[in-house]
């Protein structure tokens, strides 16, 4: 219940956060929501010596859109997503997310940085993002630079951020006409982390054929998966009900469950299969203008 | 900050001898305080250790049972995965801070018309999280509400007169909207 | 209520709004976290992460010096004061901290005192200690196979089977289940389950060297008991000991065990000369606390081809952690399990339990299930929906067709328990009539026509409760009586001191409400304390829905005493002979004479202002009550679930929930209870449980693991009643505070394992994982 002690730095611009973290080189951890972070260090699973402050960093919380992008800041809260008309306008596959997350308590201070870069793979946003084709911009002693979400998750709490790095923005192409995107997970009970999860953005074009995909899974895997092959299959085919079961069936072999309290192995597979079935359905529907 | 903080000092409970503070400014139910805090204090020990606000509740290890729940600048969050550094410069509420010179706040009261408790444990948190979901929405609907507190854990009511209650206060509110505009 | 009928403000049967709640909406409550003592130190406690391991090697001196530590106590620190091992309530042995082997992850190795909570969670994880893994036993039915490795090298006997229980006919049992036209069998599994209550549990212990008084705050159902135990147990004299249990935040049988943080801060608090606090946290009490049910059940009912239950033969293998530390009444070691032939008439029925040391923590019977209870109505209930299914009847025709009926009470069981009154098919009926069951089962018709699955399930449960008469109950040789002193005051107002102790349950309130009823005098005007055992009369404490039939029983009692002497006084005050004085309509009557009456307040205000010459002055009572008899609450239960057959997911549409607890008292907090009660029969049902992997690893062990139910998942309850009155109760009431968790689990799977009729499986082990119901779905005909 009582985190080990560490020293306490509350930056105010990115450039000091980043020298920061360069200056104690792997020690630090960010702060951002702390709601994944101090539940490890209050179960002292995790005991960084610094931890870095980035909440008083002013103007890095905010969602637009701008230059042909989404672009969502790394402090902005998940419950912020879900006052966002845009959002639930335009990409409602992120309001379909936050609303499944945790619960309203958490999301008040939860970030959407965070719930991106922690890596563990029940997480639900990574599976978003990567369905939306987003990428992440870092700020680092380097100097800056982007990791597309398809490429940042490389093992369960390993991502493509370095120690010395901090995720500063997420970068979504803009929602064109005809785009429609949904994400679902199931749960033993709510809040809980996925037994599975499926995100999906799909674009039409006038006769209701795919012009581009993509699928995220949550929960199926060491982390979350880039369901690129299913995505694939759709592109140039009717969004018919008979194709959909086909991209769903793909993002089942894609997945690579293992068997724990969330479920077997084989139920999780076969949810992956279900679920992007009903998240693709829901995402056609948006983009044909429909909920 | 125009008005001068209170110092307060930490009860030896909470510092442990020869760590390092931080100095921090916090406003508590209207209070504007200021204390000495090691940065790993989380903030639902300040205010029960410190403050002696003892109304907020320890109930879980992993941030799921709410029990600690206050408002920080208005929103209702878990004081347990709050470092009272991060609080810094904010506002706080607690159960304490509900009731308006000595008036039970629509909440407070409905909860205690409804039988919204009974051990009485996870009340607090659950007032705090239904005082800020009626702020925003006044008039939820049942599954509104179940929403709203899923963050709240209950053992012993089964949750359905604690439903009645937050409804009832948001009735009774949409009725005589308070003076000074709820907590 | 009319307006003309005479009634007192606050008397049975009214909903009066409750008289704790006024502290506990302001954040007043006081719970033992809340409790501040100057000087007070902190405890922590270090934890093995070994299931089972020989301790080789403890050093402290990395411990000692984290800055505000104080002290370290170990096994052998305790050996010496002879604190090392105590006994638990089944007359087992514990320990309290291990001297040299550890038997359950989790478990407590040394306690680590500092001057502030945050030094003694530093010093608990500085502490090392080497450990020599010795072989796991997880599973009881391994547990008790030759060779496998003993637990308990303590013990004299060599194994790990604890104990034996059996009652009922054995030779009449197998006869007629061998004759028996109909016979059906099935294995049932439940497993081990934590109440979780919102608070955890802890004290705040206080040797004070000088007076030689020993106060503990302790997160306690059962302060007296605790007391004594002590006393017996440290040598402390009774006297000097007090135990207050303050607010609590729930118990459910959670918090009667002595655990070993109690024992470690008490000697940490004399060892220092200070006040000890001990909190765990939520880990620690869903690791180390005691836990309910893990019962392997074989349960077979026999009857005639019409579908008369004729016999019930059970066996079962209860695996009971490291030692045997359920708190049971003491000739019960596997409880009241034995009410298990239900609300129907077996004429045979034989009831064996072997218990098993396993490596992990011990109990038993620590969530809301009055003694096994819930274990029995499960087994019973299940098993009438099977054979319901074996004989291709309705399961609510095939209870109606069986149950006891009402003009059968009092109904002596083939397992020796004198049911009190019942109405069952009342029950069950009303429960049918506010669901439209006829209607569902149409709807079910039509629905399975077109491959969606819904399930009607029901459960028509016998409690009992309120132990209990002494011939046959005691904890520690302890009887279970239950007590009330109630004392008027000069201008009619009233202070009562129970020995029970609500711990949410709303004793303020309905004690209060009892006393109104028999003294005329308002709830408001009646103060009513528990908890503490300088001031409170002995009792055996609040569990196992004990409350109203015994303490609340002592209530009338007590009141009836003192109105017995007002009637003197009162006599004396009117001027006549006690012989034309009426107790009626809530005051004292000249019989046949309307006007010359007084109310209680006045005869209070003339006991000590112009008592009768002979009398004493006052006007108090104490009972101690010891029931005649158990009490036998019942209800029927109806839930509807709708399942996705995709995802295996579990709906509970609705769920009516009929029950009879006798004499109401009010009918606010009877509701209450019942919401709550039935939620903890849905959660194990469908979310909650605690298992070890096969090196005693505990996986559910926090709450992110162990998934207590929300607002969102929790179903709409709905209550009713029927009204059976006890006869024996002096005011008819029969208790209810666990019915609900007895009642609603074999409701909801039989709702479920109804919904996959069509896929021939005929039982599933709770919870109900979505994927245990998927695997029925999608082939696996085989449950999980």
């Amino acid at each position: 219940m009582i985190p080990p002690q560490f020293e306490y730095y509350a930056p105010t611009s990115v450039d000091d956060a980043v020298a920061l973290l360069s200056r104690f080189n792997g020690e630090a951890k960010v702060l951002a929501g702390g709601h994944s972070l101090l539940p490890l260090m209050k179960l002292r699973l995790a005991a960084p010596s610094v931890l870095v402050d980035i909440n008083r960093i002013d103007g890095l919380s905010y969602i637009r859109e701008e230059g042909g992008h989404l672009k969502i800041g790394a402090t902005t809260r998940t419950n912020d997503l879900l006052d966002s008309a845009l959002l639930h306008r335009s990409y409602p596959i992120l309001t379909d997310a936050a609303q499944e997350i945790a619960d309203p308590l958490v999301r008040n201070l939860g970030t959407v940085g965070g719930n991106v870069c922690h890596g563990d793979p029940g997480n639900d946003l990574p599976a978003c993002m990567m369905a939306l084709g987003a990428v992440y911009a870092l700020a680092g002693p380097e100097g800056p630079r982007t990791v597309p979400a398809s490429q940042f998750y490389k093992d369960t709490f390993v991502t493509a951020v370095e120690p010395t790095e901090l995720l500063v923005e997420v970068r979504i192409p803009q929602a064109v006409t005809r785009q429609g995107s949904a994400y679902h997970k199931i749960e033993k009970r709510v809040g809980d982390f996925a037994m599975a999860g499926a995100a999906a953005r799909v674009v039409l074009d006038d006769s209701g054929n795919v012009t581009a995909a993509g699928i995220g899974l949550t929960g199926v895997g060491a982390t979350a998966i880039h369901a690129a092959k299913a995505a694939a299959a759709l592109v140039g085919q009717p969004a018919d009900d008979a194709h959909l079961l086909q991209a769903a069936k793909i993002a089942q072999e894609e997945s690579e469950p293992m068997s724990d309290l969330r479920g077997p192995a084989e139920y999780k597979r076969a949810m992956a299969g279900v679920l992007t079935h009903r998240v693709l359905s829901r995402a056609v529907a948006r983009a044909k203008g429909g909920a | 900050m125009a008005a001068t903080a209170r110092p307060v000092t930490p009860a030896a409970a909470l510092t442990t001898s020869g760590a390092p503070t931080t100095k921090i400014h916090i406003t508590v139910n209207g209070q504007l305080l200021s204390a000495d805090v090691e940065p790993r204090t989380l903030l639902v020990y300040f205010l029960r250790e410190v403050l002696g606000l003892t109304g907020t509740h320890v109930g879980c290890d992993t941030t799921n049972c709410g029990a600690c729940t206050v408002h920080l600048d208005g929103r209702p969050v878990k004081s347990c995965t709050v470092l009272a550094v991060q609080a810094n410069g904010r506002k706080v509420t607690t159960v304490e801070g509900l009731e308006v010179g000595g008036k039970l706040s629509p909440v407070q009261q409905a909860f205690y018309e409804e039988h919204g408790l009974q051990c009485g444990f996870c009340t607090p948190g659950m007032m705090m999280t239904a005082t800020a979901l009626l702020a925003r929405n006044p008039n939820p609907s049942d599954a509104e509400v179940r929403d709203a507190i899923r963050g709240n854990l209950c053992r012993c009511t089964g949750y359905v007169n604690i439903v009645k209650a937050i409804k009832a206060a948001g009735k009774k509110m949409q009725e005589t909207p308070p003076a000074g505009g709820g907590a | 209520m009319s307006a003309e009928s005479p009634h007192v403000k606050g008397g049975i049967g009214q909903s009066i709004l409750r008289k704790e709640d006024a502290r506990f909406i302001r954040g007043k409550g006081n719970y033992v976290d809340d409790v501040k003592l100057p000087g007070m130190l902190y405890l922590d406690i270090t934890r093995s992460p070994y299931a089972h391991a020989k301790i080789t090697a403890i050093r402290t001196d990395k411990a000692l010096k984290v800055p505000g530590v104080l002290a370290v106590i170990t096994g052998k620190d305790l050996e010496a004061a002879g604190l090392a091992w105590m006994p638990t309530l089944m007359s087992d042995k514990q320990m309290v901290l291990p001297t040299d082997t550890v038997m359950y992850q989790a478990q407590e190795v040394a306690g680590v005192v500092a001057d502030s909570r945050y030094a003694a969670a530093d010093g608990a994880a500085a502490v090392e200690v080497d450990y020599e893994p010795l072989p796991v036993v997880t599973n009881p039915f391994k547990a008790l196979e030759p060779g496998a490795p003993v637990i308990r090298t303590d013990r004299a006997e060599k194994s790990n089977h604890i104990w034996h229980w059996e009652t009922g006919d054995k030779s009449g049992t197998d006869e007629a289940m061998t004759s028996a036209a109909v016979r059906v069998s099935q294995d049932l599994y439940i497993p081990r389950i934590h109440v979780s209550s919102m608070e955890t549990c802890g004290c705040v212990a206080h040797m004070d060297a000088v007076s030689g008084r020993f106060t503990i705050w302790m997160t306690t159902q059962a302060p007296h008991a605790i007391r004594t135990v002590y006393a017996l147990v440290t040598g402390l004299p009774e006297q000097n000991i007090r135990v207050i249990s303050p607010d609590i935040g729930g118990g459910f049988g959670g918090k009667v065990p002595v655990y070993p943080g109690y024992v470690i801060a008490s000697v940490a608090s004399i060892k220092t000369g200070h006040p000890v606090k001990w909190i765990e946290d939520r880990s620690e009490n869903l690791q180390a606390d005691s836990f309910a049910r893990d019962y392997h059940i074989h349960a077979e009912v026999g009857a005639t081809k019409d579908g008369h239950v004729s016999a019930l033969r059970v066996k079962t293998l209860a695996d009971h952690g490291y030692t045997d530390a359920a708190a049971n009444p003491s000739k019960f070691p596997a409880g009241l399990f034995h009410i298990i032939t239900g609300s129907y008439p077996f004429a045979k029925a034989f009831v064996e339990v072997d218990a098993a040391y396993t490596n992990k923590p011990p109990g038993g019977i620590a969530y809301r299930c009055s003694f096994r209870v819930t274990e029995a109505v499960y087994t019973i209930e299940r098993m009438m929906d099977i054979l319901a299914h074996k004989l291709n009847v309705d399961p609510a025709e095939l209870r109606l067709q069986n149950f006891i009926p009402p003009e059968a009470f009092p109904y002596r069981s083939a397992l020796g328990w004198t049911y009190d009154s019942g109405n069952y098919a009342g029950a069950l009926k009303k429960a049918m009539e506010i669901i439209d069951y006829a209607g569902l089962r149409r709807e079910q018709a039509e629905k399975r026509a077109k491959g969606e699955l819904m399930g009607i399930g029901i459960s028509s449960f016998t409690e009992i409760v309120g132990a209990g008469p002494s011939q046959t109950f005691d904890i520690l040789g302890i009887k279970m009586f239950d007590s009330a002193e109630v004392r008027i005051h000069p201008t009619g107002k009233v202070i009562a001191r129970f020995g029970t102790k609500s711990q949410g349950q709303g004793h303020e309130t309905t004690y209060a409400q009892i006393l109104a009823e028999e003294l005329g005098i308002p709830a408001d005007d009646i103060r009513v304390e528990e908890g503490d055992t300088d001031t409170a009369p002995y009792g055996l404490g609040t569990y196992a829905s004990r409350s109203t039939p015994t303490a609340g029983a002592a209530a009338s009692m007590a009141a009836r005493k003192i109105r017995e002497k007002a009637l003197h006084i009162a006599a004396h005050l009117l001027e006549v002979s006690p012989d034309d004085i009426e107790w009626k309509d809530y005051a004292f009557r000249v019989k046949g004479v309307p006007g010359k009456s007084k109310t209680m307040a006045e005869v209070a205000f003339a006991a000590y202002t112009n008592h009768p010459k002979g009398t004493e002055a006052g006007l108090e009572a104490t009972d101690y009550y010891d029931p005649p008899n158990m009490t036998y609450p019942f209800g029927s239960y109806i839930c509807v679930v709708d399942i996705d057959k995709e995802t295996g997911q579990v709906k509970v549409r609705r769920f009516v929930a009929v029950d009879d607890c006798g004499t109401i008292i009010n009918p606010m907090i009877v509701d209450g209870q019942i919401h709550g009660g039935l939620t903890m029969g849905f959660a194990p049902s469908l979310l909650e449980e605690i298992q070890y992997d096969e090196d005693g690893n505990v996986h559910g062990g926090t709450f992110m693991d162990y998934l207590v139910p929300t607002a969102v998942e929790t179903p709409n309850w709905e209550t009713a009643k029927t009204v059976t009155p006890s006869p024996h109760h002096p005011i008819g009431a029969k208790g209810v505070g666990e019915s609900a968790t007895v009642g609603a689990p074999p409701a909801i799977v039989n709702a479920v394992m109804d919904a996959l009729r069509p896929y021939g499986v005929e039982h599933i082990d709770i919870p109900l994982h979505p994927w245990k119901v998927w695997q029925v779905l999608h082939g696996g005909g085989k449950s999980a």
